[in-house]
């Protein structure tokens, strides 16, 4: 009887365990289970696991609720988001161009642009991870922000708005940069992800745009009248890409 | 309180256990659970519904993540001691779980805690991930292999020291 039955996988062993297995294949797993006795170690092994996991850990769902995560408490610190009001405007923008935006200036990338690239990353890999302090100047005060950091950089420095790649200015800060000051731009998703993106006086007048990826991080850097533009984020690709060229848009059609 | 508050104030006590196992440390897995917390308050207005559960533990799954990335560059300090006073007559049990846990790769380890001890099914833990409930079932079976070994290797090898 056993032998018409489709031989059982791995993943079906643990999809078993773990209650994922269509109800109709488990009588056929039970069977296998039966009369192989090394899978049926295995199987019971995992379930011991489990018991472990919970025998060490449930006793800290039990625990009562620190004050400090009392939701109450957290509140009462106040921070406010100016989000959604200027989205719908810009959704727009991206959903148009695209063709072109790989192929401008240069076929090499500059090494002072590799450089450059470089540092940016090692500003993003610095402030992502900071909770309370990522920015000096909050994303609420994008007016004065902008001015701030235009005054300071010497360049229009227009804080993208990324509504549309599901991002909201955290805020920004000043950098030393490679030729001078640099500005430092930090986005955020409602899931924590977050995106940086430092401009800088750059050696080189134009440059198309190029990937990078170091570790856990990457990043789309190009050059622009002068000015580099560095858009760093996590290890997707894709996600990079889209955010990256909502980025370069924006900058394109401000004129920089 | 909102509704929105309401389900979020009941995840804690889960949050709270999947951060201590992620993390092993209680004092940093308290910070995860407050970042998650504060992060999940200040984006109410971008939550577009959904489930909030599965949001929240892909806050914290993504702050742990970034966490890890800072401690990355550095040399890796593993506590010395296990500090449970918690644990009770399995307490032997509990270290042994706890230390086979510190030796898995990240992502493994989230995968087995959100699918054996948060109860999440495939598909929630690959939208946590971000990734195909293929990568899910794979990291989940080499999760399982690696503790199942880093356990049955230290048992062994205590009983033969007499």
């Amino acid at each position: 009887m056993i032998d018409r039955t489709i031989p059982v996988t791995e993943d079906e062993l643990h999809a078993y365990v773990d209650g994922e297995l269509p109800t109709e294949r488990r009588g056929d797993v039970e069977a296998w289970l039966a009369a192989h006795p090394e899978d049926a170690e295995r199987v019971q092994s995992w379930r011991a696991m489990a018991e472990s996991l919970h025998a060490r850990y449930d006793q800290v769902a039990n625990e009562p609720v620190p004050q400090r995560l009392e939701l109450e408490r957290l509140e009462r610190e106040p921070r406010r988001w100016i989000y959604g009001s200027i989205a719908a405007a810009l959704i727009a923008f991206v959903a148009g161009g695209g063709v072109g935006w790989f192929a401008r200036g240069e076929a090499n990338t500059p090494a002072t642009l590799q450089s450059f690239t470089e540092d940016a990353l090692d500003a993003h890999r610095l402030y992502v991870v900071e909770v309370r302090h990522p920015v000096e100047v909050p994303g609420s005060e994008r007016a004065h922000l902008q001015q701030w950091l235009t005054k300071r950089c010497g360049w229009d420095v227009r804080a993208p708005e990324l509504a549309s790649a599901g991002l909201k200015l955290v805020g920004g800060r000043l950098l030393p940069g490679p030729k001078g000051p640099a500005s430092f731009l930090m986005y955020e998703s409602a899931s924590g992800e977050r995106f940086t993106v430092y401009t800088a006086k750059a050696a080189t007048e134009a440059a198309q745009m190029r990937y990078i990826a170091l570790d856990h991080d990457s990043a789309m850097f190009w050059a622009d009248r002068g000015v580099g533009y560095v858009v760093s984020g996590g290890n997707d690709r894709e996600r990079l890409a889209q955010v990256a060229r909502a980025v370069y848009e924006q900058v394109e059609k401000s004129g920089g | 309180m909102s509704a929105f508050r309401q389900s979020v104030e009941a995840m804690i006590p889960a949050l709270r256990r999947y951060a201590r196992a992620l993390a092993r440390d209680a004092d940093i897995a308290d910070d995860l659970v407050q970042d998650t917390l504060v992060r999940a308050l200040r984006s109410e207005r971008l939550f577009l519904g959904g489930d909030i559960r599965s949001w929240l533990y892909t806050i914290l799954t993504n702050l742990n993540k970034n966490r890890r990335r800072s401690l990355a560059r550095r040399p890796q300090f593993m506590p010395l001691l296990d500090n449970n006073p918690d644990a009770s007559g399995t307490e032997a049990e509990g270290r042994d779980i706890a230390r086979a846990l510190s030796t898995l790769v990240e992502e493994q380890r989230a995968v087995l805690l959100l699918v054996v001890l948060e109860g999440m099914s495939y598909r929630e833990v690959a939208d946590i991930q971000g990734v195909p409930i293929g990568t899910v079932m794979s990291r989940l079976a080499r999760a399982r292999a690696h503790v199942k070994a880093s356990l049955e290797g230290e048992r062994p090898a205590l009983r033969r020291v007499k």
